[in-house]
């Protein structure tokens, strides 16, 4: 099976330690100094950029252009709600439209980024606002009480990229099975079939309890749901594998 | 206590109605209400395999005797890690995927993903390829508006627009076929152009579409808009209002039913979007009735748009005349050496995209269709390619708009959002 072949090299010359990256991530800070992120966009400047800048300053760690016109600020992880608080409540920013939530994993122990794309209906910008998270502290608050939109998409990056939004009020796997082991399938470290063998898939699948298709609120409704019927040995799956 | 507020009332939205229709009394809205009696509530699964949830959906709802407490959508069903795929394929063998997304409206989804990768990589499709893109893409909004027309109609049990849409589905079906050689997974699109030409006598079967199916578009006019069955089962039916719609994401016809004149082709227009003449049609009342006219006048201006594009449709290479990014022909890779070469560059290693990453929303069928790439300098695939899916956020308003309704009202208010499953599990 191929592995990506993606350029996992992080962005400086230093040859790449799995550990530094980790404790310390890819720092928006080290681009900052490169330059490399830093694009002097001169009179388009993106209003809202610079209106970040001024309200939060080093809580917006840097921003460029993305794409030819699309603006792009990358915040402190921390300062999340707060920042998207007031891009959605200032009336200079209005982003009341939540277009997008989504997760980015490069891989090579680079941070684990959360990227939200906003629209203002009554300005007509848009603006994408990134966070950088650690690989070791993937946790970020949640933006479900500025934007009902929120909640899906903050579910989704959760089961592909194992981030926990703090404040969610129903953080759950969606795409995935509640009751699914193998890790979050978006990271890089997720080999393309899964790290359980198609048997171990197989008799997972064949050993699921029918309780867990429901919520604890679904049952104390409705009662045990009807047992369905499995097979009396499925360890026949293993056996041939190995044949 | 369920209680219930039955309004039936007639000539409402006059400003979209339709010529000729039959006139009928407006009945005078009374109120259904039924006695106090000490239930249990009860719990009712439906799905993922049942017709009236429009594919793989699953739906555990809490009912208080017939209305609906709560709801709770399951997807996953038809989870396919389209994405996870997509980061080990280069730029143009990921377009087969995007179309297995929205198998009702492919190509909208392919031309959405090439521009986005275009975008990000700085590539100006030639003037013919972005209004031949225009075409493909109008053609099928109808396409995919003509799918939920049907279904719908369906679901409150009118069975005839069922087989007019899905006789004019046919005609597109076989407008996709001339062009692509496939019926639904059309994978039309490469990044800096098109996979082929428009084909010979195209645009003329084109315009025999458009001549002919406003005449059908009439008669489902006829057959719905002023029928008082589908009018009870529809109006007031699902209501949500504009701060609440934009606040749960919801866009495409469902926010604009609301009130709300967002669309994607007017506010972040592409590809000269704002130099063609239509209309954003906008609803008032934000219920499953509205989005349902929102459809059937946002298909007349299609028609609209498809006229214009025809009329305006240049001459011209489709291709960007690039061999950096577009595909020498198949006579000068048999005849030339230089072509060979580049032919088995682009078709081994793919195109280098620079840093960098871009989201371009365009207005799907469905609502807004997102598409945001990931590149690394160099890269040939991308790091992360990710769909806004416009059905995936429409759906999380479900529980919102099915609270305190009957069980059959969930049917046609999931049937009115217009989901599609394939984009929503990816």
């Amino acid at each position: 099976m191929n592995q990506p072949t993606i350029s996992l090299e992080p962005m400086t010359d230093q040859p790449p330690s799995e550990l530094d990256a980790v404790d310390e991530g890819a720092l928006p800070s080290d681009a900052e100094e490169s330059g490399a992120r830093m694009v002097d966009v001169g009179g388009t400047e993106h209003p809202s950029v610079a209106a970040l800048m001024a309200a939060f300053g080093s809580a917006v760690k840097a921003h460029t252009v993305s794409a030819g016109d699309q603006a792009v600020v990358w915040v402190e992880a921390s300062k999340n709600f707060e920042i998207l608080r007031w891009l959605k409540d200032d009336a200079g920013q209005l982003y009341n439209m939540l277009s997008d939530v989504t997760g980015l994993d490069y891989g090579a122990g680079r941070a684990v980024e959360v990227v939200y794309q906003m629209f203002s209906t009554s300005h007509k910008r848009s603006l994408r606002v990134r966070c950088k998270l650690p690989l070791d502290g993937l946790e970020i608050d949640s933006v479900v009480q500025l934007w009902k939109a929120a909640d899906w998409l903050e579910r989704e990056v959760y089961d592909l990229f194992g981030v926990t939004f703090k404040g969610h009020p129903d953080l759950r796997r969606i795409l995935m099975p509640d009751d699914y082991e193998e890790g979050h399938p978006l990271r890089k470290d997720f080999p393309l079939r899964g790290r359980f063998s198609r048997a171990e898939q197989t008799r997972r699948a064949l050993l699921q309890d029918v309780e867990r298709f429901y919520q604890a609120t679904d049952l104390q409704v409705g009662g045990r749901p009807q047992e369905v019927l499995v097979p009396e040995s499925t360890t026949g799956l293993e056996q041939e594998e190995a044949s | 206590m369920a209680r219930r507020k039955v309004e039936l009332s007639l000539g409402r939205n006059p400003e979209m109605g339709v010529d000729g229709l039959p006139t009928q009394t407006p009945l005078a809205p009374f109120e259904i209400m039924e006695p106090e009696i000490d239930t249990e509530k009860m719990l009712i699964n439906i799905g993922p395999q049942h017709p009236a949830t429009h594919g793989v959906l699953r739906l555990v709802c809490e009912l208080d005797g017939e209305t609906v407490v709560t709801v709770t959508p399951h997807i996953g069903y038809l989870h396919s890690s389209f994405e996870k795929l997509g980061e080990y394929r280069t730029w143009n063998q990921i377009v087969p995927l995007t179309d297995r997304m929205d198998y009702l409206a492919p190509l909208i989804y392919n031309c959405a993903y090439v521009m986005s990768v275009e975008k990000l990589m700085g590539i100006e499709v030639t003037e013919r390829c972005r209004v031949v893109r225009v075409i493909l893409m109008e053609l099928d909004r109808i396409f995919g508006h003509l799918l939920w027309l049907g279904t719908t109609a369906i679901d409150v049990g009118a069975f005839t627009p069922f087989l007019y849409a899905f006789q004019e589905r046919e005609r597109i079906y076989t407008l996709h076929e001339a062009l692509t050689g496939a019926r639904i997974t059309t994978s039309a699109t490469r990044v800096g152009g098109m996979m082929a030409d428009l084909p010979e006598g195209w645009i003329s079967a084109l315009v025999e579409f458009l001549d002919t199916f406003p005449d059908t578009l009439a008669e489902v006019h006829h057959l719905l808009t002023g029928n008082q069955i589908h009018i009870g089962r529809t109006q007031g039916v699902g209501a949500i209002g504009p701060e609440d719609a934009i606040n749960y994401g919801l866009t495409g016809p469902n926010l604009r039913s609301t009130g709300v004149d967002y669309d994607v082709r007017k506010d972040q227009p592409y590809y000269e979007y704002e130099t063609y003449d239509f209309e954003v049609p906008v609803g008032k009342h934000g219920d499953c009735y509205d989005r349902y006219l929102c459809r059937m006048e946002e298909m007349e201006q299609s028609v609209g748009i498809l006229r214009q594009a025809i009329d305006r449709l240049p001459s011209g290479s489709i291709n960007v005349e690039d061999p950096d990014i577009s595909l020498p022909s198949k006579t000068d890779c048999m005849s030339d050496m230089e072509s060979m070469i580049h032919h088995f560059k682009l078709i081994t290693e793919g195109i280098p995209a620079p840093e960098g990453d871009c989201y371009m929303a365009i207005e799907g069928s469905k609502g807004e269709l997102g598409m945001y790439v990931v590149a690394e300098e160099g890269g040939t695939k991308p790091v992360r390619w990710r769909v806004r899916p416009p059905s995936f956020v429409n759906l999380s308003a479900i529980p919102k708009l099915a609270e305190g309704h009957l069980v059959s009202d969930l049917i046609m208010i999931n049937a009115s959002l217009d989901i599609v499953l394939g984009e929503i599990d990816r």
